[in-house]
């Protein structure tokens, strides 16, 4: 589980764009798509799951 | 192609420094530095206050300085330093121009009103809420304001921040993947989103509650939402702050991490899980289900605590990898003792890296378990745990890097050598000290926010053991130490800014103050690619069985206070 030294001339992708980018390298390298992930599932799991079970105590009488 | 800009060429690191952000760092970090001092002198009040013996502050100023502490630590110090991070690690590490730099001033200014609105309506004594604010406590409206003001102004800084990543990579100014640090501080700025989109979620309409227009907030609600600012905003540091570490590692032994794969899939496992710890603090909050809290607290929250053990893991083990590799190969620890200990940016991040794994992380993941944290769930144990992470973690791995910022970014020579040597041991021995006694006080039941602990105004009298209140002297005295610390920083970093040596280019080759090749390190990839690591296995072991003990033997406690016979 240990990298080669691949230095930035090496780790980049070849020019010819013939070289095709790991799935998970496209991920890591796409910003705004690891945004939506850290943004949707906190909002998800804690912000409107647990609104949501809020707004469905009964009331009380 | 990349385009021209006013920058410089860094003679220590060889970066390029774009002037626009080489300004917004200095103004952001030195705003940050006013806040720790305005917001430690806030805590040591506090701190002086819970020592029983010494209890110097009446119960209105004691909760007058307590939020004051809070919101000054807790969020302007904290995340004034982190935009000055993220712009170090997107316009200097891809020797690129900042975006927008004009949006950055107004995030700035919009950050230091909404700053100083808060103070003032703090300390005009209205807004004694403390850094929770819950409802129906109600603070002045320019107190909601202000933190409004500040909230828009970052979530500003953090889209330049972004601004400037779609920049580096139009005018391809980097080739490959972003650094590793860069990809850190992505981490810092996704979470501070959530972060910040949660504060305006529920700030807005408490503030419109306060001026009269709207009737009443729900509390259950509210503890909800705030908690996504609240503890998410503390996040922001876990991200920044491993970001620093590596970045310091790079700077000072050379070190490359690890594997720098694996150190990417930590940093992706904080950007989707490390938020959601939020829930620990609605752990016996009614209303929400068990399934909610323990998805929450335990299943998901564990894969953000891998996350920070790989990180854990993998900064000793690149620092001793490049200790190796330079020469430092006697025995299991000849690296860590050969390792230069006397730079204030090393042993502040090292000490850092133990406390906050040793400290911070341990007692985390033990009041993140629902059954535990009833031992103790708003007790000062809670307030020792942020303690380890925060102050212990945080603040000593942005004091650490500050000390490599003013030579580099200011171009100033540090004064006071001899005082650079101590500060990082002073204030990480006087944190330490802070969060284990009130760990220790809180596992006594202290409560977290009690002005006086011996209940002396109270109808129904209640006594602690004796050893709390042994433990809050020492406390005490051990604030003082952390105060110390902190006041010789703010000494050293105003004193090197106003009055050190300018730093010109022959002191790059004669005095050089980081590793040669350290700014092709942080600006770089790959990983040092070796596992024979004999001394961080050792420490990492050491590790464990503490985490394993610890956490067993909270369990014991349980069984012991909560029988079922």
């Amino acid at each position: 589980m240990v990298d080669q030294d691949n230095s930035p001339q090496q780790g980049a992708p070849a020019d010819g764009d013939d070289e095709r980018v790991p799935p998970m390298q496209a991920i890591l390298d796409n910003p705004f798509l690891l945004l939506f992930i850290g943004v949707a599932v906190p909002a998800v799991f804690y912000t409107i799951w647990g609104i949501m079970e809020i707004a469905a105590i009964p009331i009380a009488k | 192609m990349a385009t021209t800009f006013a920058h410089r060429v860094c003679p220590d690191t060889g970066l390029k420094v774009c002037r626009n952000a080489e300004a917004l760092i200095k103004a952001n970090a030195v705003v940050a530095i006013v806040f720790l001092a305005i917001g430690g002198l806030f805590g040591l009040l506090v701190a002086l206050t819970r020592w029983p013996a010494v209890h110097i502050l009446p119960a209105d100023l004691f909760y007058l300085a307590l939020t004051a502490h809070g919101a000054d630590i807790l969020i302007f110090w904290i995340i004034f330093f982190e935009i000055a991070i993220l712009y170090f690690a997107s316009a200097v590490l891809l020797n690129c121009r900042l975006a927008t730099p004009r949006f950055a001033w107004l995030a700035f200014a919009l950050m230091l009103v909404g700053a100083l609105m808060g103070n003032v309506a703090v300390l005009q004594g209205e807004s004694s809420v403390m850094f929770t604010s819950y409802v129906p406590m109600q603070a002045a409206p320019h107190f909601y304001l202000g933190l409004i003001l500040f909230a828009v102004g970052a979530l500003i800084a953090v889209f330049v921040f972004f601004g400037t990543l779609v920049v580096a990579h139009q005018e391809k100014t980097y080739e490959g993947s972003i650094p590793l640090v860069t990809f850190g501080a992505v981490a810092a700025a996704i979470i501070a989103v959530y972060t910040i989109a949660s504060g305006a979620i529920i700030l807005i309409p408490t503030f419109l509650w306060s001026v009269g227009l709207i009737g009443e907030i729900d509390t259950l609600t509210y503890r909800v939402v705030w908690w996504g600012l609240g503890h998410s905003s503390q996040q922001i540091n876990v991200a920044a702050h491993v970001a620093v570490w590596y970045a310091i590692a790079a700077l000072t032994v050379g070190s490359k991490p690890l594997s720098e794969k694996v150190s990417r899939m930590a940093f992706l496992l904080y950007i989707a899980f490390l938020p959601i710890a939020s829930a620990h603090h609605l752990l016996t909050d009614p209303g929400l289900s068990s399934e909610f809290k323990i998805f929450n607290t335990s299943y998901a929250i564990y894969l953000a605590v891998l996350a920070s053990m790989i990180h854990g893991m993998s900064v000793p083990g690149a620092i001793e990898a490049a200790q190796r590799r330079n020469g430092f190969t006697q025995g299991v620890f000849g690296w860590l003792r050969n390792a230069p200990w006397g730079n204030p940016a090393f042993s502040g991040m090292f000490l850092s890296v133990v406390m906050f794994g040793f400290v911070g992380g341990i007692s985390g993941v033990v009041l993140g378990t629902e059954q535990l944290n009833l031992l103790m769930h708003n007790t000062l144990y809670v307030t020792g745990h942020f303690h380890g992470t925060v102050a212990a973690g945080t603040t000593l791995a942005f004091m650490a890097i500050t000390y490599l910022v003013i030579p580099l970014i200011f171009r100033r020579e540090l004064i006071l050598k001899r005082w650079c040597k101590w500060q990082p041991y002073l204030f990480g021995i006087g944190t330490f000290g802070i969060s284990m006694l009130m760990m220790g006080a809180g596992t006594l039941g202290v409560s977290r926010r009690h002005w006086d602990m011996t209940f002396s105004d109270a109808t129904l009298s209640f006594d602690y053991p004796p050893a709390a209140f042994l433990m809050m002297g020492l406390n005490g005295i051990f604030a003082v130490l952390a105060t110390i610390g902190g006041i010789m920083f703010v000494v050293i970093v105003v004193g090197s800014v106003l009055a050190g040596k300018s730093r010109d280019a022959e002191a790059a080759k004669t005095s050089p103050i980081i590793f040669q090749g350290g700014g092709a390190t942080i600006a770089g990839h790959g990983g040092e690619a070796t596992l024979k690591l004999p001394g961080t296995v050792t420490l990492v072991t050491v590790f464990f069985i503490s985490f394993v003990l610890y956490y067993f033997v909270n369990w014991k406690f349980l069984s012991e206070v909560w029988p079922l016979s």
